[in-house]
């Protein structure tokens, strides 16, 4: 117990200082950076709507927050017993309290348009050039790509002793889905065991993966490049080690990776499908 | 036995039970208060340890002492349900509710003071089984929400989940019990004089907390009751493959859910109504208004719960009503944080350890209560929906805020329950360590969670170390608060300088303090005459 507190008081210094640093490398894209304070840089229209959304709430919730405790801590010093001494019989004030009903009204209308706007927006999807299945299991994804002969593979976590230099802990899989950037892609989600959530910070997408359901929405990746996000729904025992991976490629390199991968994962494709019906059963029985 | 006892304090009405008699067997409202504050005490123990191992846990990225994730997910578990229904519940309705509801409306004693008596011992029961579920079979990790199919017999195969699931009925048994017994003293026993709009708020948030049990534990119960016979007599309520559906339980449990956030928060209110009050020596602003707040909030409260499902695949229109419903419970939100100041505006406050209490509420309320509104935009959840963001939102606006009430509910009444005064130097430096602790801890987590930090894990990617090591410092804070508080508690009731019937001054209105400190085992025995004090507005 003392050298574990040893450990924490040694690392206060370092803590200060990288609380400093912690802009220098911002240009991070895909996951987060150390001692990040905000959202994940967006990488989709979606992921930019709820960005630039929360910038705005950020500021109007900041201004609540500062006006109320300036209020506060000046009625706090102002109406000391000391500074104070004879209270007010004060109890009503008709016209105030119709404002501090209405406002926050007014506030709520102004917060709600944008919000409705980017909740339809983020909702459907607008003539999608391709379609991607992901399926939740206990505790790894599996993607299909049915637009691409039903191409298909499992992609489970690099354990930490096999990670290769630059790949992040608890992040990296075997085989990460690729997906063409700027492309509207239709995302399918289903499950074969309990709820899952199939969620990238920097694409703005959190969905359920839910047995019995096919929830669906849609992505359209800004850049090539490398998207990390994680398991978001408590899906059991490694809840916490089912991450996902995106790579995003160019468009003109995608039908060459999924030449690469018809060959690569071509027995899979009936083994996925015989193993997954064998699991349906034993889980019938 | 119980009958016994009960005629006994019938017959005799100076006569004290003693010992076994009078614990076990208890009607006496005060009793009982003291036992529901006493078993709130020892599961926040339990409780918070397990808070504290997930944060040591948490501290540095990679696996520091939890090596099987099963037992940290039934922590997390556990810490949820054992906070929730054996910590702030016990202790703001069960404790000071039975304790000061009586006291306050001039009554005698609870309207069915037996099934007071059983409420409570429900309760424990609950508690013993809800020990049990997390010690047999693995534990049940299905997080508090207890989410089919994970809680399923597939996925959970043992007795742990079911023996959670009986826990929670009989804890909610209880609190029904419980309800109908505070609905009931309320609407009947009031003092001659002592209208509805005459009663204080701490009554008023009582009342209402016991309307939202009454409705929302019975369809907890039902969903509960669908989720053990799918587990063990072959339904499938919950079960896709066989034509049952796993949302059905969410919309079950959240329609008891979201209600019970509101059932934990607005006794607080009423506590906070009555501290600030008492020490601004005004009082209450705009008392209508704060009163049908909590009505408000009540009633609203039970139509915006698909908010805790925004990812769950909900239709998009289902999703704008219910982002829309729950935007609306910041306005009797907002009215009640304005009418707190309106009341210490014009004031003179007194910062006695109580008020302090009550400044700290509401700053963790408005801090958190921003955040909710956030979190009420389903456009802005697929950024925040269960993350770290989440838990740092509900944390400062219903946990943590509920336990500086509960603090604030303690320092305010400790007097009138022992008849003796807490060290005022111990109790500032327990108020301080907390509220810099649970601020250290909870702040960055709104860090974490907008950076993407899932909730629920037991490691997290290297990235993520710095604000959840700041969050950890800020849990030994926290602790070393909790210490001080126990301190406070032994030094209080062993040591602490005897206190009058009123110590707080001429701000303190309500009937409570017209009666001597420690309140006698009988009071109100002829109904107090409501024109001799101020009216409790």
């Amino acid at each position: 117990m003392g050298k574990m507190l040893k450990k924490l008081f040694a690392l206060v210094p370092a803590v200060v200082l990288a609380a400093f640093a912690f802009g220098a490398n911002a240009e991070m894209i895909g996951r987060s950076r150390p001692w990040q304070m905000w959202l994940q840089k967006p990488m989709s229209p979606t992921a930019e709507g709820v960005y630039d959304f929360n910038v705005f709430l950020i500021w109007i919730e900041t201004g609540i927050v500062v006006f109320v405790m300036a209020l506060f801590a000046y009625i706090l010093i102002k109406f000391n017993s000391k500074a104070n001494p004879i209270p007010s019989k004060t109890t009503h004030n008709t016209l105030l309290e119709v404002v501090w009903t209405t406002v926050p009204i007014l506030i709520l209308v102004v917060i709600s348009v944008p919000s409705l706007k980017l909740l339809y927006f983020a909702d459907t999807t607008p003539d999608a050039e391709m379609s991607f299945k992901v399926i939740g299991n206990q505790w790894y994804w599996s993607y299909e790509y049915p637009d691409h002969d039903d191409l298909t593979f499992d992609s489970v976590m690099v354990e930490e002793a096999d990670l290769q230099p630059g790949q992040p802990r608890l992040l990296t899989v075997d085989n990460p889905v690729v997906l063409p950037a700027n492309t509207k892609i239709r995302l399918i989600m289903a499950s074969n065991d309990v709820i899952h959530n199939w969620a990238v910070p920097s694409l703005g997408i959190k969905i359920d993966v839910t047995p019995g359901r096919s929830n669906e929405t849609w992505v359209e990746i800004y850049e090539p490049g490398d998207y990390y996000g994680m398991c978001s729904e408590l899906c059991g025992v490694n809840h916490g080690f089912m991450p996902v991976h995106i790579r995003a490629v160019s468009k003109d390199e995608f039908p060459d990776w999924v030449a690469k991968a018809k060959e690569e994962f071509a027995s899979n494709n009936d083994n996925t499908n015989t193993i997954r019906l064998a699991k349906a059963d034993a889980a019938a029985r | 036995m119980a009958n016994d006892a009960a005629a006994n304090h019938d017959d005799h009405h100076d006569h004290t039970p003693t010992g076994a008699a009078r614990w076990l067997c208890s009607t006496n409202h005060k009793d009982i208060g003291t036992l529901y504050l006493a078993i709130a005490i020892i599961s926040s123990v339990v409780g918070g340890a397990m808070s504290w191992y997930i944060r040591l846990e948490l501290t540095y990225p990679g696996i520091q002492y939890i090596d099987d994730f099963q037992f940290y997910n039934v922590l997390v578990t556990a810490h949820g349900f054992i906070m929730v229904f054996f910590v702030v519940m016990p202790a703001l309705i069960g404790g000071f509710g039975n304790w000061f509801v009586p006291l306050m409306i001039g009554a005698p004693d609870m309207a069915f003071p037996r099934m007071n008596n059983i409420s409570f011992w429900l309760l424990a029961a609950a508690l013993i089984l809800l020990v049990v579920s997390a010690l047999v079979d693995g534990g049940p990790g299905t997080g508090w929400t207890v989410y089919p199919p994970l809680s399923d017999i597939n996925y959970h195969p043992g007795a742990a989940v079911d023996f959670g699931i009986l826990a929670l009925h009989l804890a909610g048994a209880s609190s029904i019990l419980g309800a109908i017994n505070l609905i009931v003293t309320i609407l009947n026993m009031r003092t001659p004089g002592m209208t509805m709009h005459r009663m204080p708020l701490f009554c008023w948030a009582m009342l209402v907390t016991a309307f939202l049990l009454l409705l929302a534990i019975p369809v907890l119960a039902g969903g509960l009751t669908m989720l053990l016979t799918d587990r063990n007599f072959g339904t499938a309520f919950f079960d896709s493959g066989a034509g049952g559906d796993p949302l059905l339980w969410q919309h079950l449990f959240w329609f008891f859910g979201h209600p019970e956030v509101y059932i934990i928060i607005i006794p607080a209110f009423g506590i906070i109504s009555q501290v600030v009050s008492t020490f601004s020596n005004k009082p209450i602003f705009g008392y209508l208004g704060m009163a049908y707040a909590m009505s408000a909030i009540g009633v609203v409260g039970f139509v915006v719960w698909a908010h805790h499902m925004f990812t769950s695949g909900l239709s998009v229109d289902a999703r704008a009503y219910f982002t829309t419903a729950t935007m609306i419970i910041a306005v009797p939100t907002g009215v009640k944080i304005f009418s707190w100041m309106a009341t210490m505006w014009g004031g003179s406050i007194k910062l006695e350890v109580p008020m302090l209490f009550a400044v700290g509420f509401i700053f963790l309320f408005v801090v958190g209560g921003v955040t909710g509104v956030t979190l009420a935009n389903s456009s802005a959840d697929l950024a925040m929906h269960d993350t770290y963001f989440v838990v740092a939102h509900f944390h400062m606006v219903m946990g943590v805020a509920a336990v500086l009430a509960m603090f604030c509910g303690f320092y305010y009444w400790i007097g009138k329950m022992s008849g003796r005064e807490y060290p005022r130097f111990l109790a500032k430096l327990h108020f301080w360590l907390f509220f810099i602790g649970v601020n250290v801890l909870f702040i960055p987590q709104h860090f974490s969670g907008l950076a993407g930090m899932p909730r629920r894990i037991p490691d997290y990617p290297d990235n993520y170390w710095g604000w959840n090591y700041v969050s950890s410092i800020g849990t030994a804070i926290t602790v070393a608060g909790t210490l001080v508080f126990f301190l406070v508690l032994w030094r209080t009731l062993t040591a602490g300088k005897p206190t009058e019937a009123n110590p707080w001054g001429e701000g303190a209105k309500t009937l409570e303090w017209t009666v001597p400190s420690p309140a006698p085992f009988h009071t109100h025995e002829y109904p107090p005459n409501m024109d001799e004090p101020a009216p409790a507005e």
